[in-house]
């Protein structure tokens, strides 16, 4: 058998599986969104009929999908900029000389991250209980009024906020720290010389060195954030007051609640124009401020 | 000494931060061994006076979490077994075996990386419906026997294999499986443990497609089942607490026991952009 031949019988499984369940589907996602794709199309697709961009038309004058893209925007805006300053400051407090135990702080930042989603979920829910939660504790040993987390619909969003940063900053935490450690020291060394402060250094020497890694991490984080579901599925089921139904946690409604699975292809893709525009103009201004 | 007030600045941020970061576990497993009721008390209790495992022989009496874990641990075991040699067959071929279309092939797969996949899942489901394989561990098991990631992963460190070595055992006669099966694999063993730790915690803790194609409940994954459980048992925090613990620490131990391979696919994967 030649080298060529036995490169493709080497990639063919891989083909075969993500050609089958994942470009398929995605073509067959654009094709189902201009479908009335339901329940009974599922048992025989003889039920299928051709809707053209009815089922966009109906999303886009629909109060509920405005709200669940609200809600997702918000937690995305709120989200993403605490997470990468969370990240970034443990980052700096790991990476910095004068730590001790700096391998044991690292590896409790992380380990978050590599927690199940729907247990911390449930971890965090009771954490955030009105009457007995630790976090109202703490507010009522500062003589603050307690907060009705889960009930409130002004507070169930930030709740999820505070849970998404807790367990996803570690991640972009390891990812700058090897970008610190890659900055050299002479940078330091010679603005060091001309007489920089600690504040100028970070502001100077640091930030701009980072500059790059952090448009990376934080194109990474909103692209995960734009796909909340299993935080208010297990805190909020989407209330109250569907305060904190998302996106995904919509289509997931329309999809396997309702069995609108055509109208539900076309919250997907929506979804996923959506991601892409906002990815693209993210790196568009970050190219500028680059150049700038 | 002018550099005393900074260290413990910096000491003290880092603790404060630990302790943060760690309380909402370590209260997890410290009041999963509370009796029921003693948690819904204020001030919230930190230490259990009265320790007990209760809640643990409930769950696995009455709640079958003996079931869901077992079910856990075989969906990521055979997930991460197949996606294993499927990604790495294909990684090593990217790097190291020419063969027609191959670059324009590798740039399609990156380029897909973009897409969530959440997009594919509607049509995914419709998919395994007509495979028959909803409620089954082969319909949670069969989008995950591949990655783009898995391969591009495997790629990057394969591409450091000596060509050298791979010539002179062709000259040998070696047929291509050999070679990969008896020189090449060996070689990637570090990057093969890294890939097989990174998808096991993902298959493990993966929540929205297990939940949308397991509709029986006896085939439950742990997270959906302590989803499920949760929203029956609200003011259960005890149980609660005890069915995060079962769920999180199989996870969190082997994280702990490789942490350096996990974060070095982290590392590999972050510097792809």
């Amino acid at each position: 058998m030649n080298v060529r031949k036995a490169g493709w019988w080497f990639v063919a499984p891989a083909v075969i599986v993500l050609g089958v369940f994942f470009f398929l589907p995605v073509l067959a996602a654009l094709a189902m969104s201009l479908t009335d794709f339901d329940l009974y199309a599922l048992s025989d697709s003889a039920n299928l009929r051709f809707v053209g961009l009815q089922n966009y038309g109906r999303l886009l004058t629909e109060p509920l999908f405005w709200k669940a893209l609200g809600n997702t925007l918000y937690f995305v805006a709120l989200g993403v900029p605490l997470s990468i300053c969370a990240s970034l400051g443990s980052a700096l407090l790991v990476n910095s000389k004068l730590a001790r135990f700096r391998n044991v702080f690292r590896t409790i930042f992380f380990a978050p991250v590599v927690t199940t989603l729907v247990a911390v979920a449930v971890v965090w829910r009771y954490i955030f209980h009105t009457r007995y939660g630790f976090l109202n504790y703490g507010l009522s040993e500062l003589g603050l009024a307690p907060i009705d987390w889960m009930g409130d619909p002004h507070w169930a969003m930030p709740a999820i906020v505070i849970l998404a940063v807790w367990k996803n900053f570690g991640y972009n935490m390891i990812i700058l720290l090897a970008a610190l450690q890659s900055i050299p020291e002479d940078l330091y060394e010679a603005a060091r010389i001309d007489g920089a402060s600690g504040w100028q250094l970070f502001r100077h020497v640091t930030l701009p060195s980072l500059a790059p890694v952090l448009m990376l991490v934080s194109i990474l984080t909103m692209t995960g954030y734009f796909q909340l579901f299993a935080e208010p599925y297990v805190m909020t089921e989407g209330g109250p007051l569907q305060s904190t139904l998302s996106v995904l946690y919509f289509m997931y409604e329309e999809g396997f609640k309702w069995w609108s699975l055509g109208r539900a292809s076309a919250v997907a893709f929506l979804l996923f124009v959506l991601m892409f525009a906002v990815t693209a103009l993210q790196l568009r201004m970050g190219r500028r401020e680059v150049s700038a | 000494m002018k550099r005393t007030l900074p260290t413990i600045a910096v000491n003290t941020m880092l603790v404060v931060g630990g302790a943060l970061v760690a309380f909402p576990l370590v209260w997890m497993v410290s009041v999963s061994f509370m009796p029921r009721g003693a948690a819904s008390t204020f001030p919230p209790p930190f230490f259990p006076v009265d320790p007990t495992l209760a809640n643990y022989r409930e769950l696995f009496a009455n709640h079958s979490a003996g079931r869901y874990m077992a079910n856990s641990a075989l969906v990521a075991t055979i997930a991460t077994l197949i996606s294993l040699v499927i990604n790495t067959m294909a990684g090593y071929a990217f790097a190291k075996l020419r063969f027609a279309g191959r670059d324009r092939l590798f740039k399609l797969l990156l380029g897909a990386l973009v897409i969530p996949g959440q997009v594919t899942m509607i049509p995914l489901f419709a998919l395994v419906k007509s495979l028959g394989l909803v409620s089954t561990y082969g319909g949670v098991i069969v989008p995950s026997m591949a990655s783009i990631f898995g391969i591009f992963l495997v790629r990057q460190y394969a591409l450091s294999l000596p060509d050298e070595l791979l010539e002179a055992a062709r000259i040998d006669g070696a047929s291509e499986a050999r070679i990969f099966f008896s020189i090449v694999m060996p070689l990637l063993k570090p990057i093969l443990v890294t890939l097989a730790i990174l998808t096991f915690l993902a298959t493990w803790n993966d929540f929205m497609w297990p939940l949308i194609v397991l509709t029986d409940q006896k085939l439950h994954t742990l997270p959906v089942a302590l989803a499920g459980l949760s929203r029956e048992h609200v003011q259960d925090n005890e149980l609660m607490m005890a069915g995060a613990v079962i769920t999180v620490i199989p996870v969190l131990a082997l994280f702990l026991a490789m942490q350096r391979y996990y974060i070095a696919g982290i590392l590999a994967g972050g510097v792809k952009g």
